[in-house]
């Protein structure tokens, strides 16, 4: 943990805290970007290039685009949220606490890993994680292309412009 | 001091004349703490300046050229034949005053311009501009490349949102869409050169684009069909991508006057000019690394006397003159035709192009391998161009008003 990665962590933390606070759809989202391009430069820290960049490709260039135009489109972008504070808080802080304390424990019970120089291991090329995709995991990779593709589709029927009613119906 | 002068035009000297690792010897005289920095600086200066400059050089060109196309003069007031006008304008952009709309998200506001430039200026890092310049040989670099450019979409929406001006926002909503829609087209084509070469790795693929031992004419991949084909796709999206005409809806000065950097005004005007271009060049320099191959010379023979860089630049050059010239030459699009050239002809276009790419790839028979891609390919574009053509509703030519004698 150097110098770098806590001012990132830091950056994370702060415009996680500015999506869920901010009052202002539209610069809640930008918040949010902000974390995943904070997350990814962390991967980068980390030596995890291709898990980096693809997240911000996917999460920054199409994940969040999405979300804006959704925001654009539904609420309007000007548009205020209800109250800061609301009964439903309660409910969310169990929740949070409750979620806190499964992932610390199961931090805790984890073995530490080592660290990547210590061991002089050789970090995975590029390579070898497209061939554990394409070839080991293709059908867990498959899968999911199966399920984009339906989730695709159905968008497209939903957004289809329904078809007039038939005259005979109307007589 | 004398040494460090010394060396340092050593390391100019050998960055001209193309030898390899021009830093190595200007480096140990820099103290051991600031040498990594100094490095980095040493790669990421000639970029801020060489590139702002083909900037500002470009406008000229395209003013002069434009004019040309349209039989008019254009700039030839400043300097020598009117090419001192970049000066004029820069200065003039920045004693312009900067205003700021009140309404406007102020923060955000501020930040769209720099949002656009910074990942523009971060794209240029990782493309390989001669033998031995490449600022950073990463093993993904392509994937940098179109990771780095999804975040402009980000700038453009922040600048016509944090604008609060409907033509703003409209131009803004037009060109997130324009952009979403042909990376897709961008990114197959770019992949059919990344499944024939297997890496991900720039200078990797520039280096797969050499010719072979005894060979006359280099291996580049726009020689080959598939190539020819990704490569020509890759240039309509590269050019949809950077909003330029015919694909220039966002800006459509004629129905919403300057699109998402309508508000902007002074030198922020002047980023998102020089983003936009900045833009294009980096695409067209990835054109270049992935169909053009890179720094090589079409002839081997060539490349002992002429250096490296300069094979690129010319390439670089000469596909700004083609971005230049189809400005000049085509009317802009209409939405729809926009987004049907997209998703109807381009998409499925690149989705075969990798079809062509794998069948080049497993016949092993160089004149199968020709045909079958070759035929593949121009089945497909003939057959998707006819099935796309709107039905024809051409009749008979009918003069309703001319006296019938008079035809």
């Amino acid at each position: 943990m150097n110098g770098l990665t806590i001012i990132l962590s830091l950056l994370v933390i702060a415009s996680a805290l500015g999506a869920v606070a901010l009052r202002n759809l539209v610069h809640c989202a930008l918040c949010l970007m902000g974390v995943f391009l904070g997350l990814a430069a962390i991967y980068l820290c980390l030596d995890a290039q291709f898990v980096g960049l693809v997240q911000i490709l996917v999460y920054v260039g199409a994940v969040g685009i999405l979300l804006v135009f959704a925001i654009l489109l539904t609420r309007g972008g000007g548009a205020e949220l209800s109250p800061f504070f609301s009964p439903s808080w309660a409910i969310g802080a169990g929740a949070a606490a409750l979620l806190a304390l499964i992932m610390v424990a199961a931090i805790l019970k984890t073995d530490s890993l080592p660290a990547p120089d210590a061991g002089g291991a050789e970090l995975p090329t590029l390579a070898q994680i497209g061939k554990r995709l394409m070839q080991e995991d293709v059908i867990v990779l498959e899968a999911m292309g199966l399920l984009l593709t339906a989730a695709a589709v159905g968008a497209i029927v939903l957004a289809m412009p329904e078809p007039p009613p038939k005259k005979e119906e109307e007589a | 001091m004398m040494d460090w002068i010394r060396e340092f035009l050593g390391m100019l000297w050998k960055t001209v004349s193309d030898q390899p690792d021009p830093k190595a010897a200007f480096l140990p005289l820099i103290p051991e703490e600031w040498r990594s920095e100094t490095s980095v600086l040493l790669s990421i200066a000639p970029l801020m300046m060489i590139f702002p400059a083909l900037f500002a050089l470009t406008t000229v060109v395209e003013r002069k050229g434009l004019g040309r196309i349209q039989n008019r003069l254009g700039p030839n007031r400043v300097g020598p034949a009117g090419f001192l006008q970049f000066a004029a304008d820069g200065l003039k952009t920045l004693t312009k005053e900067d205003i700021v709309p009140r309404a406007a998200d102020q923060l955000v506001h501020f930040l769209a311009p720099l949002a656009l430039v910074v990942p523009v200026f971060l794209t240029f890092s990782v493309l390989p501009f001669g033998r031995h310049l490449v600022p950073l040989d990463l093993e993904s670099g392509l994937l940098f490349f179109f990771a780095i450019g999804a975040a402009t979409e980000l700038s453009v929406f922040m600048a016509g949102w944090a604008s609060r001006n409907k033509y703003s926002l409209l131009g803004a909503l037009r060109a997130v869409a324009q952009m979403v829609s042909y990376e897709i087209p961008l990114i197959l084509s770019a992949l059919t050169v990344v499944m024939a070469t297997g890496t991900l790795s720039l200078p990797q693929i520039v280096d797969a684009q050499a010719a072979g031992n005894g060979e006359w004419l280099a291996r580049w991949h726009v020689f080959t069909p598939w190539g020819f084909f990704g490569f020509a796709l890759f240039l309509v999206a590269a050019c949809a991508e950077a909003n330029r005409a015919p694909f220039d809806l966002p800006e459509g000065e004629s129905e919403i006057i300057a699109g998402y950097y309508l508000e902007y005004s002074g030198f922020k005007f002047a980023l998102f000019f020089l983003g936009e271009y900045l833009g294009l060049f980096a695409a067209c320099g990835l054109g270049i690394t992935l169909f053009l191959g890179g720094w090589h010379a079409p002839l081997p023979i060539l490349e002992r006397w002429i250096p490296s860089y300069a094979w690129f630049f010319a390439k670089l050059a000469a596909l700004i003159g083609l971005f230049i010239w189809v400005r000049g030459t085509l009317p802009r699009v209409r939405m729809d035709q926009l987004m049907n050239l997209a998703w109807k002809f381009m998409l499925p276009l690149a989705l075969v192009n990798l079809l062509a790419v794998a069948l080049w790839h497993f016949l092993p028979n160089p004149l199968a391998r020709w045909a079958a891609s070759s035929i593949l390919l121009a089945g497909a574009y003939v057959g998707l161009g006819r099935a796309l053509m709107p039905p024809s509703r051409i009749g008979k030519r009918v003069y309703r008003y001319a006296p019938q004698d008079s035809r």
